[in-house]
């Protein structure tokens, strides 16, 4: 019976691409594609202010909202947030994620991928508020400065304009903190793995023909770690864009583009400026990927 | 006798407790084509990489023309290399890959351009320095990793088993287009290989590894006829060795001797033997036809197998198959024989 069916699949292997593919072609395009486009949908619709309802009728009053000089402040601080976040966590990534593909025996090198990833085993909630903890007034971080005598330095930091504040919990610098930790692990495993497909002979090649050890990296190491640099920039953006719960946590009280589209949503039920609101990452990531892609991102794929 | 290119000055790498290479003495001379021949494992590469820097001997000392450069980290060292995966920057065009040894060294573009054009030339592949890496044949890839190695005019030019991915008949193209470059660019070139018979038809003198030590260093003729151990008369090319009573019977010496399959003649047990003419008695076991020549497997008295290669001059495959199961006389020239100890 198992046998008659086997063969009878074996002759049709259409059907059999059928099968597989159908169930999650589906998914994609009814529960992922249809909800994205409903969102597309509805940033066209408005809310009607006086009665609180949103009327279905295909206007661009919404995404007009979107230039108001808030609405362009949020845009603004979370894309140069995202960026600060990605610049960071690919220079604190890139000599781990080095050391890693290069140097590290096999038994630890399975340790610290392990190290690296654990954090992402326990709650991202939990671990937010443990850093709001570590980073508060009364927090570690300031008793260790206290204890070093270098409190000046920390109130020097903080009373920067623009990024400091009352303490580094209710700083964006420590928001960048939170950020940066958050989605580091994102950023060493696409580097370490593209570290990891260099084969050594290349950087003995380069070595042979006269380059110092400076020289190789410039040349072939980095160039070659490029691709894996832009795809973990890509999750440590566009995961710093619509975050919002670490805004909500850390830092001051201006609004990011997460916490915009929660509270649109939510109590203030403007349907349709958030969905528009959404829109903007959206567009932000393109222009990322054509910018990537110029710099030659891809070209090594 | 002018400074040799590469001098090994009691040499030893070890790794843990492995003895990759064990007191190698070596000399390459300048301007030769020299060979690393043995099986994997045997030490050639790890001398190599010796050479080029990429290890550094547990003890002892390489001198490149004098030079002694046991310390000296690549870059410094007059030498480079054609890697086996041949080592091509995947990012860089043909053009880029040749000049980058120019380029780390800061060589003004305009002379940069012209000497990839002469490399390109002298590999021929003119017109090939737009295209990447990946847009050429196994063979291409093969002259531009040759090419980016020539254009620095190094001292010596290392080649690690650089014809082993290639298919047969690219390989013996290369073989003799390697030579004639080797010929041309007049650099000394240390080709390290597995495959004897590449060693025999390429060079000057060869290098006959096993299991790290050196077991002997000669031209290809010399190599082939007076083989100095069991392991190269066993390596390169195939061989009879027998010792004990049986080859006390034929040469009156229990000592181990190896005589090549072809230097036998075969004959019938009533041919008498001529002058200097060594003999013994057998019986045919097997046969196998090759069509250019015919394999003998003969058992000899006090029971050792010999290998005997006859050509087939005048005989057919009718003629030499008959000729399994009968008595035979094997005799060979005293001077086709080596003594190889134990």
């Amino acid at each position: 019976m198992f046998n008659h069916l086997s063969t009878y699949l074996y002759q049709r292997p259409k059907l059999i691409l059928a099968l597989l593919l159908g169930p999650p072609l589906l998914y994609m395009l009814v529960v992922y594609l249809g909800s994205l486009f409903t969102l597309l949908i509805n940033s066209f619709f408005y809310l009607e202010e006086f009665t609180g309802l949103v009327v279905r009728q295909f206007t661009l009053r919404t995404y007009l909202q979107l230039f108001s000089p808030t609405n362009l402040g949020i845009f603004g601080r979370t894309a140069g947030m995202a960026l600060a976040v990605t610049v960071v966590d690919a220079i604190v990534a890139f000599p781990l994620a080095y050391y890693i593909a290069r140097y590290a025996s096999p038994r630890w090198k399975t340790f610290l991928y392990i190290a690296v990833t654990l954090p992402l085993w326990s709650s991202y909630l939990v671990r937010v508020y443990a850093w709001k903890l570590i980073l508060a007034k009364e927090g570690i971080i300031s008793w260790f400065f206290n204890l070093l005598g270098l409190q000046g330095i920390l109130d020097g930091i903080l009373s920067l304009p623009g990024i400091g504040g009352s303490s580094l919990s209710l700083s964006p610098i420590g928001m960048l903190i939170a950020f940066c930790y958050i989605w580091l692990p994102y950023m060493i495993v696409p580097i370490q793995t593209a570290l990891e497909r260099v084969p050594k002979s290349l950087l003995e090649a380069s070595s042979d023909l006269g380059a110092n050890a400076a020289q190789t990296f410039r040349s072939v190491i980095l160039p070659l770690a490029f691709p894996g640099v832009i795809a973990g920039s890509i999750f440590t953006f566009s995961l710093t864009l619509g975050d919002f719960i670490v805004p909500q946590s850390l830092g001051n009280s201006r609004f990011f583009i997460g916490q915009a589209v929660y509270s649109y949503q939510g109590t203030a039920g403007n349907i349709p400026l958030a969905a528009a609101m959404t829109m903007g990452p959206v567009v932000i990531m393109v222009v990322y990927l054509l910018i990537a892609r110029k710099l030659g991102a891809f070209d090594a794929l | 006798m002018s400074t040799p290119a590469i001098h090994f000055d009691k040499v030893s790498r070890h790794f843990g407790e492995v003895k990759a290479v064990d007191e190698a003495n070596l000399e390459i001379r300048d301007g030769e084509f020299f060979s690393m021949l043995g099986p994997s494992g045997s030490g050639k590469t790890t001398c190599l990489r010796m050479i080029a820097g990429f290890d550094r001997p547990t003890s002892g000392n390489i001198f490149l023309y004098g030079q002694d450069v046991s310390d000296l980290p690549p870059y410094e060292r007059d030498v480079n290399t054609v890697f086996q995966d041949y080592a091509l920057f995947p990012h860089m065009s043909v053009g880029a890959n040749i000049a980058y040894g120019l380029m780390v060294k800061k060589v003004p573009k305009a002379e940069r351009l012209k000497r990839v054009q002469e490399m390109l030339e002298l590999v021929r592949l003119t017109g090939f320095a737009e295209r990447k890496p990946s847009q050429l044949s196994g063979g291409q890839r093969q002259r531009v990793a040759l090419a980016r190695a020539l254009i620095n005019h190094p001292k010596v030019l290392l080649l690690d088993e650089p014809l082993g991915a290639l298919d047969l008949k690219l390989r013996q193209q290369m073989q003799v287009e390697l030579k004639a470059i080797q010929k041309r660019v007049g650099i000394t070139f240390i080709f390290v290989t597995h495959d004897q018979e590449e060693a025999l038809t390429m060079s000057d003198r060869i290098a006959v590894f096993n299991e790290g030590r050196i077991q002997q260093v000669g031209t290809p003729s010399e190599i082939y006829e007076r083989p100095a151990s069991a392991f190269v008369a066993g390596f390169v090319g195939t061989s009879n060795l027998i010792d004990g009573e049986t080859a006390k019977r034929i040469t009156g010496s229990e000592e181990m001797f190896s005589i090549r399959p072809e230097k036998i003649h075969l004959d019938a047990t009533n041919a008498e033997p001529e002058k200097d003419m060594l003999c013994i008695d057998g019986v045919v076991r097997d046969v196998v036809y090759l069509g250019l020549f015919t394999r003998y497997l003969v058992e000899i008295e006090g029971g050792s197998d010999l290998i005997v290669i006859v050509q087939n001059l005048k005989t057919t495959s009718m003629d030499v198959l008959s000729a399994r199961g009968q008595k035979v006389r094997l005799h060979w020239h005293k001077d086709h024989m080596s003594r190889v100890g134990a």
